[in-house]
């Protein structure tokens, strides 16, 4: 079996966002960026799969900007075969992407494909689900645990009540949480591998997918900052403030 | 001439901060205290090839360059410089028998060196002899079976705690070319550790003295040939240095950090203390010296890769200056943490205590003074 993965570059997670003057979206220019990292859950589970045997070959997937390559490096060298790489924009609208993945899945024929739940710059949450509805493939989404045999894939899901257990039948689109895995770190001798690992790039056009957004972005603004809380001076003026003021009972 | 870091040694350099801030970082403080260090970490750091960074690959390490090397001290060290450390003296045992052993040494160690299912540790020092390490007394001599050793090793990290030991006697006369370079394998009779020492810093990894009684070893123990021994230890020398440097530097980043944080959250009449230039100017001082002492570092193991005709002496440049301006900076960092930073639990007076050493071991950097001297006072006159 081939395991697809994409991955997305996106803002470190440890940078604080800030939104350009002109609230056309956020400041990327000299920021930390880095594999999402539900993506690199999703590769270290293919990575593990691939380890027991249930797979032959990882290939990484990504769309954007030139430097998206270096993420799919990021991804070489914790062990994965080899990538593709799309050029686009770094805005490119779940809908497009999940097109795009669906050329690349006609193409590669993997029988997973393998995605984070969300990238965390514009946690949209779409994509996966989107990609499984156009190639007509059964979905396991927010896995925090995969187990493959044969023509079926056990997936316990994090759903807001607990976990829920479903089978789902093989080829399907998984997207992977948070506590599914620890990522490993990529070993020295990996790091110099993953130089020599091919990267195709294709071309969104070539594929026939239109990448242009179908959104139009209003504009980007900081949260409101957080004021200061008060001390009150009785219960009394608590609950007529929680009464009247916040309006929460 | 371009000074950026390849798309790899960024993510070499990036792989040791992350695992260093992981798996090391938040026990340093307690593993300074109990003066000990778990092998498990240890282990791991070899699963990423940590171990044998600038063993070939065909011998199971990383392959990697002394630049790569650097990198990988430098971000270590920002979790503990004395984990990097020694981590670094291992290495250097790890590249001599990959590159002097034989064959027989080689299938003995070389994979569990590599994993670190064997750790190693590298006696050159004497209580008699640390600067003018060629004057060393321990002897080796040849017997049936191989060599009997005598003598004292001493300041020797890991001792008691390593299952390696390479060490440096004397097969032959009383000349540099007079000594070997020997294996010794923790266990065997005649092989007894001193008390371990109480140290000002480095305190995480064991130290004591190696003592060799009628310890006999076979003729297999042998590095590469007989006297030459102190020419293996002096190549080894110019990457230690490197290393010793590097792993000041990752210290006296985290320390520099560590103080400019503080300066924003610290309140003194009534505003953060970086509003006040004194403390500005010795931010600026301290991000300076950390520049200058990187951008040199790096230029000097450049310049061991490249095996430049002054490689010795950059190192040795290296050495003295990134040690002495690492550990004024980590004593700033201190200073602007005021009485805090005496305290052990803020973690900069750790890391001033760390940092000490780096000024001594490796050539004192007088010595280093001594091996640069002499190097332009050659060229001058030849």
């Amino acid at each position: 079996m081939k395991i697809l993965v994409p991955v997305k570059r996106v803002i470190d997670y440890n940078v604080k966002v800030r939104v350009k003057p002109d609230q056309s979206g956020v400041e990327l220019a000299n920021v930390k960026m880095a594999m999402n990292p539900f993506d690199e859950i999703a590769v270290e589970q293919a990575l593990r799969i691939k380890e027991a045997g249930g797979a032959e070959e990882i290939v990484l997937v990504s769309i954007g900007p030139a430097q998206s390559q270096e993420t799919i490096r990021t991804g070489l060298a914790m062990g994965a075969d080899r990538g593709i790489y799309i050029e686009a924009g770094q805005d490119v609208e779940p809908l497009a992407v999940a097109k795009l993945l669906k050329a690349v899945v006609d193409k590669e024929a993997p029988g997973l494909v393998l995605c984070g739940k969300q990238a965390i710059d514009g946690d949209c949450n779409q994509t996966g689900q989107m990609l499984s509805a156009l190639l007509g493939w059964s979905q396991g989404t927010f896995a925090s645990g995969i187990e493959i045999a044969g023509d079926t894939a056990k997936i316990i899901r994090e759903v807001d009540g607990g976990l829920e257990h479903i089978s789902i039948s093989m080829p399907c689109v998984v997207t992977v949480d948070l506590r599914l895995n620890e990522p490993r770190y990529a070993s020295l001798p990996n790091i110099m591998k993953a130089k020599k690992k091919p990267i195709d790039a294709l071309d969104a056009a070539d594929l026939g997918v239109d990448t242009a957004p179908r959104l139009t972005l209003v504009k980007v603004e900081e949260p409101e900052a957080r004021q200061a809380g008060i001390k009150v001076a009785s219960v009394t003026e608590l609950v007529d403030k929680l009464k009247n003021e916040a309006k929460v009972i | 001439m371009d000074f950026s870091l390849s798309e790899e040694q960024q993510a070499i350099l990036d792989m040791a901060v992350d695992f260093g801030a992981e798996a090391i970082a938040p026990h340093a403080l307690k593993w300074d205290e109990e003066e000990q260090m778990p092998r498990e970490m240890l282990q791991a750091a070899a699963e990423l090839g940590l171990a044998a960074i600038y063993v070939p690959e065909e011998d199971g390490g990383s392959g990697l360059t002394r630049l790569d090397a650097t990198l990988v001290f430098e971000g270590l060290a920002m979790a503990c410089p004395t984990i990097s450390s020694f981590l670094s003296i291992h290495n250097m045992v790890a590249w001599m028998v990959s590159s002097f052993g034989s064959e027989t040494l080689k299938d003995r160690h070389l994979a569990q060196l590599c994993s670190m299912q064997k750790i190693a540790s590298y006696c050159l020092t004497e209580p008699g002899s640390g600067s003018d390490a060629a004057a060393l007394q321990t002897k080796a001599n040849r017997t049936n079976e191989g060599y009997n050793l005598n003598g004292t090793k001493s300041f020797i990290s890991g001792a008691g705690f390593s299952d390696l030991y390479v060490v440096m006697a004397r097969t032959g006369d009383e000349s540099p070319g007079g000594i070997s370079a020997l294996m010794v394998e923790n266990g065997i009779d005649g092989l007894s550790f001193g008390a371990q020492e109480k140290k000002m810093g480095w305190r995480a990894q064991p130290t004591a003295q190696v003592i060799l009684d009628n310890c006999a070893i076979d003729a297999d123990s042998l590095m590469g040939a007989e006297g030459e021994g102190f020419r293996y230890a002096m190549m080894g020398l110019d990457g230690g240095r490197l290393n010793i440097a590097a792993a000041a530097l990752g210290g006296a980043q985290f320390a520099y950090e560590k103080a400019l944080a503080y300066a924003k959250d610290r309140q003194a009449f009534g505003r953060s203390i970086d509003r006040f230039q004194s403390l500005q100017f010795k931010l600026a001082d301290m991000h300076t010296s950390l520049d200058v002492a990187r951008s040199y570092l790096r230029q000097a193991a450049w310049k061991l890769d490249n095996q430049t005709p002054d490689a010795t002496r950059a190192c040795a440049m290296a050495k003295r200056y990134v040690t002495d301006s690492c550990f004024q900076v980590a004593n700033e960092a201190l200073q602007i943490h005021g009485g805090y930073g005496y305290l052990t639990d803020y973690g900069i007076e750790k890391i001033v205590r760390d940092l000490r050493v780096h000024q001594i071991l490796e050539g004192t950097n007088e010595i280093m003074r001594v091996i640069i001297s002499r190097s332009i006072l050659a060229e001058r006159d030849q």
